[in-house]
């Protein structure tokens, strides 16, 4: 029986990485806010690696933090090991990556929901989005309705629902639908979905076998430490001691391939059971033994679940073979030969929608009140989610609250850059981040996160001013630092030039502006101490961003000179009732593609596929022509 | 989108006077620094025409003596500072000329661009603007298929293979930054120096093809072949010395081969003498007949000369066989000391051919021969297209460029930079050659990712 059960501003379904995002930015904007999962206990699981981090995906975290968002901070809680990444390769890549204790990140998580204010948890499945049509004639979001009949009002909803839409596990010959780590699917929202006219994906992704570390001889293993000095993901914490954890590296040998290629046959991924689209960078082992026939073997991590577990997870032998076959196969690594396996690996098949219906607000083109975020837009990945759930989560707050959205452009985050390429040129397959998605790498590196981002998530209200005062403390610093550098002018002397000698550097002969000294690749902020004194020892982060600012300026001014070019592009607006199809002069193809992506500015069409310089040129002559339309008209009225 | 744009605004191949146009922010910076005049550029009134002359200030090389118009904006055509220089010296100056704008910051105009802007700034009117959309639209089916024209071919090839290369590079430098855990061969600085330099090599081979060939070739290439004696020689000085020889500071490559550049009735012409194609067991002479064939192959049109005194001989006929599937005119020369029988015996063999009959000596027939060029060229036989000419330069234009970036990469790893600065400029040169191929970057570089590197959990 249906009953009408109460009104909440913002309804979020699902509360993975993307759904305590978005719940917990609607909230703290003032919103009443209530978040639904199908079960409680699974709220921020990770249901593949127990990590958070990674190239391109710890810049991710880092800005999130830097806008206001709480997986940064709950990382910081709960990480068991912690590792800068690429140290070696320069400022652009450093990227921060942890083990996370799972079951702790989840407590932490959950615990932080429950004690803010403005904010509802339940357990739920939601069934049905309930819609009417606005006074402008469009789709909008009036309510949701639960698997037992309650029905919430609001004003709108953020679809956060992972991999649960009509989820599909298979594990061999053998499939079933479940969701991840053995919990119930969502098998009704798709259908809803589908009615409010959205065009549903299927794709596919996995997860490798879990095991009892009792059963591990790790005298076979090599073992990989966590870093020395930890650099903590959020700004809020300056430093963070603790004891870590090691993970360990093993491979897969002839005997592996021989295995896996004996009953390819049995994998349901040949035997084409499965239909969904899998991500390329993810391939199973098995998926890796055909395509790279001539590798011998394939590294594998032995990755600790928690602190309070002996569950190791099995990174790089991701598989959908049957069990048996799984069993055999793991057991044939060195250190696995007696591995007791407590969770198969599984492959899993979901729905999902096509993310060129959305906004760059992540609101839904055609149903107002409608936003989506994480792996239902057709990404993967924990912080790709959560990237998404915080932006979903202030856009449908600041639209409940009646103001302008927020939209992060390409050269002020890798969150732009995630949004930016999913709503405008779509995915194919899971799309996890790269850095080599970004143009603008070098500018958008995870140590700056705060300085791109801060004033924004200030600005919405997501970053207190005890917060934001600290952070203008920190820039100042910098700023005058760097301006003491770029002044000071060190003589040569008997000192000087021993201490350059001692560096491999070349003396001077006469006085030496400190900060071409800085820019010689042998020298740096912390070696250039010796012979400049200084007033006040500096924070790391501060040292951090005077060394990168001096030493990379030409490339920096270079990369702002590029923003200039592209913002001058993504400020030229294009209003969303143009009818593209009436354009005369644009190619069909690129008439279509414009008309269903109606994008923003000039410079979001120039990245549609199938739009070419040409059409922009018509375009541009078009929004001339429309304006001088619209100036005569208001001139006659 | 605001930058400069220049563009030569005359069509080709009608005489020797040429408009060039420069339109954008840095017109008047661009102007002061090549035109020397009575007064300097930035003290010149606007909307007044000077005279003066062209000068690289590289070399302090004078290019053309000009008159030069500048308007202030907006009082222009496209409302922008415009810069407006009428030269003389026929096409292959107008070339050097724009290719110096070029050089000093300006970018070469797309078909329909000058007229684009004026819309765009509000100049002209709303009955024009579709006709702007034609414009474009042409570029897009006509022009884009004439750069692709130009794209088949050695050229292309070579492009594809320097870009394969950066890809790949570039692939293996992304994904040794992006899975860095991986147990992949990690790229080091040292490896993207190394392979580098094959890649700038091959670079600067294909800039150097074009400073040899097709891209600073002014004009049709004309090459007169046929046996010693037969009066080659002769009929290139006649056709030089009687036609305004433009440019004289390319040398003939070889003493086996002599080019000039003329300009007839404002075709320009590269005009090239060989030494005969035949076989020979002479190394020295083996070598001069390679390059005859070489500028054979090249070559727009070949003026087949044969002795009307002495008659057809086999050596004749050898010749005319290696040529006569190319475009061809037979010049019989020698016909004041030869007898009709004679003649009418040659101009049977070549009834099926176009031959005009004349006397370099007594200068007879000359100007036939310069009225079947001129008529091959207008029928569009023979075209000297100026979208072509564009193309090419914007073509070399995105070449240097390329090179450039990849020597700013090898300099930022001499420098001791770490690898994603030193991506940065490589990256930029995968962009440049791209612009020419009209493939993006960052979709190639991952598709080569997951093709070549087994990645992932």
């Amino acid at each position: 029986m249906d009953y009408e059960a109460g009104y909440y501003d913002i309804v979020v379904v699902g509360a993975g990485h993307a759904g305590c995002e978005a719940a917990l930015a609607s909230a703290r904007l003032g919103c009443k806010t209530v978040l639904f999962a199908i079960n409680l206990d699974s709220i921020a699981n990770m249901p593949c690696n127990p990590s958070i981090g990674g190239t391109a995906k710890g810049h991710l975290v880092r800005e999130i933090d830097a806008l206001g968002g709480e997986m940064g901070k709950n990382t910081d809680k709960t990480f068991i090991q912690s590792k800068m990444l690429n140290s070696a390769k320069g400022p652009a890549v450093f990227s921060l990556r942890t083990q996370v204790d799972r079951r702790r990140y989840q407590i932490e998580m959950k615990h932080t929901l429950e004690k803010q204010d403005n904010l509802d948890i339940k357990q739920a499945e939601i069934v049905d989005l309930l819609s009417d049509f606005g006074e402008n004639g469009k789709k909008r979001i009036i309510g949701v309705k639960t698997h037992t009949g309650a029905i919430f009002r609001c004003k709108a909803v953020v679809l956060t629902t992972g991999t649960y839409l009509k989820a599909r596990i298979i594990i061999g010959d053998v499939s079933y639908n479940g969701g991840p780590d053995g919990m119930f699917p969502a098998n009704k929202l798709s259908d809803s979905l589908k009615e409010l006219g959205l065009e549903i994906f299927r794709f596919k992704t996995g997860t490798p076998a879990r095991l009892n570390r009792r059963s591990i001889d790790f005298s076979k293993m090599t073992e990989q430490p966590g870093d020395e000095r930890i650099v903590p993901f959020s700004f809020e914490n300056d430093n963070i001691e603790k004891e870590q954890v090691s993970c360990w590296l093993t491979y897969t040998n002839k005997e592996t391939h021989r295995i896996i290629k004996e009953n390819l046959h049995r994998s349901p991924l040949y035997s084409g059971d499965i239909k969904g689209i899998g991500p390329r960078y993810c391939p199973s082992i098995e998926d890796k033994v055909v395509r790279f026939a001539d590798k011998e073997s394939h590294q594998v991590f032995v990755e600790p679940m928690g602190l309070d577990t002996e569950e190791m997870y099995l990174q790089g032998m991701s598989s959908s073979l049957p069990e048996d076959v799984q069993i055999k196969m793991v057991r044939s690594l060195p250190g696995l030969e007696n591995a007791s396996i407590m969770r198969s690996a599984y492959a899993i098949e979901y729905d999902c929608i096509n993310a060129t219906q959305l906004n760059l607000t992540l609101e839904a083109k055609e149903v107002e009140g409608l936003y989506s975020a994480g792996q239902i837009n057709g990404s993967s990945g924990y912080e790709e989610a959560a990237a998404q759930g915080l932006i979903a989560g202030i856009n449908a707050a600041l639209s409940v609250l009646g103001k302008e959205p927020i939209i992060i452009d390409r050269s002020e985050g890798y969150i732009g850059v995630l949004i930016d390429d999913l709503v405008t040129k779509g995915t194919k397959e899971p799309y996890r981040m790269m850095t080599s998605r970004s143009e603008y790498r070098l500018l958008l590196r995870q140590d700056n996160a705060d300085f791109r981002l801060t004033p924004i998530g200030y600005k919405i209200g997501l970053i207190s001013d005890e917060r934001y005062n600290k952070f203008k403390e920190k820039w100042d610093k910098i700023n005058k630092e760097i301006e003491r550098i770029e002044k000071k002018v060190i003589p040569p002397s008997e000192k000087v030039n021993s201490f350059l000698e001692r560096m491999n550097s070349t003396p001077i002969k006469s006085g030496a502006k400190l900060s071409d000294l800085l820019r010689r690749p042998e020298l740096n902020y912390e070696s250039l101490s010796e012979i400049d004194e200084r007033e006040e020892d500096l924070s790391f982060a501060v040292k951090e961003q005077v060394e990168i600012s001096i030493k990379y300026e030409g490339y920096i001014k270079r990369q702002l000179m590029q923003v200039e070019q592209f913002k001058k592009l993504e400020n030229r607006k294009l209003d969303k009732d143009i009818n593209y199809l009436e354009i005369d002069g644009l190619r069909l193809e690129a008439r279509q593609k414009l008309n269903s992506i109606k994008p923003d500015s000039i410079g979001q069409a120039s990245r549609i596929t199938g739009v070419s310089p040409a059409d922009i040129s018509v375009l541009l002559v078009y929004m001339e022509q429309r304006n001088r339309d619209k100036r005569s008209n208001d001139k006659d009225e | 989108m605001e930058d400069t744009i220049v563009a030569i605004s005359t069509p080709p191949g009608t005489g020797g006077i040429g408009i060039i146009r420069i339109s954008g922010e840095k017109s008047f910076d661009i102007a002061s620094r090549i035109f020397r005049g009575a007064k300097d550029f930035k003290d010149i009134k606007t909307h007044t025409i000077n005279y003066g002359r062209i000068v690289d200030p590289a070399n302090n090389e004078t290019l053309d003596e000009v008159l030069v118009s500048k308007m202030k904006k907006p009082a222009s055509f496209t409302r922008e500072d415009v810069v407006e220089i009428n030269c003389h010296g026929g096409i292959v100056v107008l070339r050097k000329i724009l290719g110096l704008i070029v050089k000093e910051g300006a970018r070469i105009a797309e078909a329909g661009e000058f007229t684009k802007r004026a819309f765009l700034n509000g100049r002209i009117d709303l009955s024009q603007a579709e006709a702007v959309i034609d414009l474009i639209n042409s570029k897009t089916d006509a022009g884009s298929k004439a750069a692709l024209d130009q794209l088949e071919g050695k050229l292309s090839k070579k492009l594809k293979e320097v870009r394969e290369k950066l890809i790949e590079l570039i692939a293996h430098i992304e994904v040794t930054v992006d899975y860095p855990e991986h147990d992949i061969e990690e790229i080091t600085g040292d490896m993207v120096y190394e392979s580098l330099k094959p890649i700038r090599n091959l670079i600067f081979n294909i800039s150097n093809t074009f400073e040899n060939g097709r891209m600073i070739r002014e004009g049709l290439n004309v090459v007169i072949v046929g046996r010693p004696n037969v009066g080659k020689s002769s009929l290139l000085n006649e056709l030089s010395g009687k036609n305004k020889a433009i440019v004289t500071d390319i040398p003939g490559t070889t003493r086996d081969i002599i080019e000039e550049y003329i300009n007839i009735n404002g075709i320009p012409i590269r005009l090239i003498d060989t030494a005969g194609i035949r076989e020979t067991e002479d190394v020295v002479e083996r070598i001069g007949v390679e390059r005859a064939k070489k500028a054979v192959d090249e070559a727009d049109l070949i003026l087949v000369m044969i002795d009307a005194d002495t008659g057809i001989i086999n050596e004749d006929i050898e010749i005319f066989n290696n040529v006569r599937n190319k475009r061809n005119i037979v010049i019989l020369n020698k016909i004041d000391i030869s007898s009709n029988e004679k003649i009418k015996e040659i101009e049977d063999y070549f009834k099926d051919f176009n031959l005009i009959k004349v006397s370099i000596k007594t200068g007879s027939g000359i100007d036939k021969i310069e009225e079947e060029l001129t008529r091959l060229f207008n029928k569009g036989n023979l075209r000297l297209n100026d979208e072509v000419i564009l193309t090419n330069i914007r073509h070399k234009n995105m070449i240097d460029k390329c090179m450039e970036s990849i020597d700013n990469a090898i300099s930022a790893y001499e420098g001791g930079m770490p690898l994603d600065m030193i991506t940065i400029d490589i990256k930029d040169a995968a962009y440049y050659l791209g612009q020419i191929t009209g493939e993006s970057v960052n979709e190639q570089v991952l598709n080569e990712i997951f093709k070549r590197f087994c990645i992932g959990k």
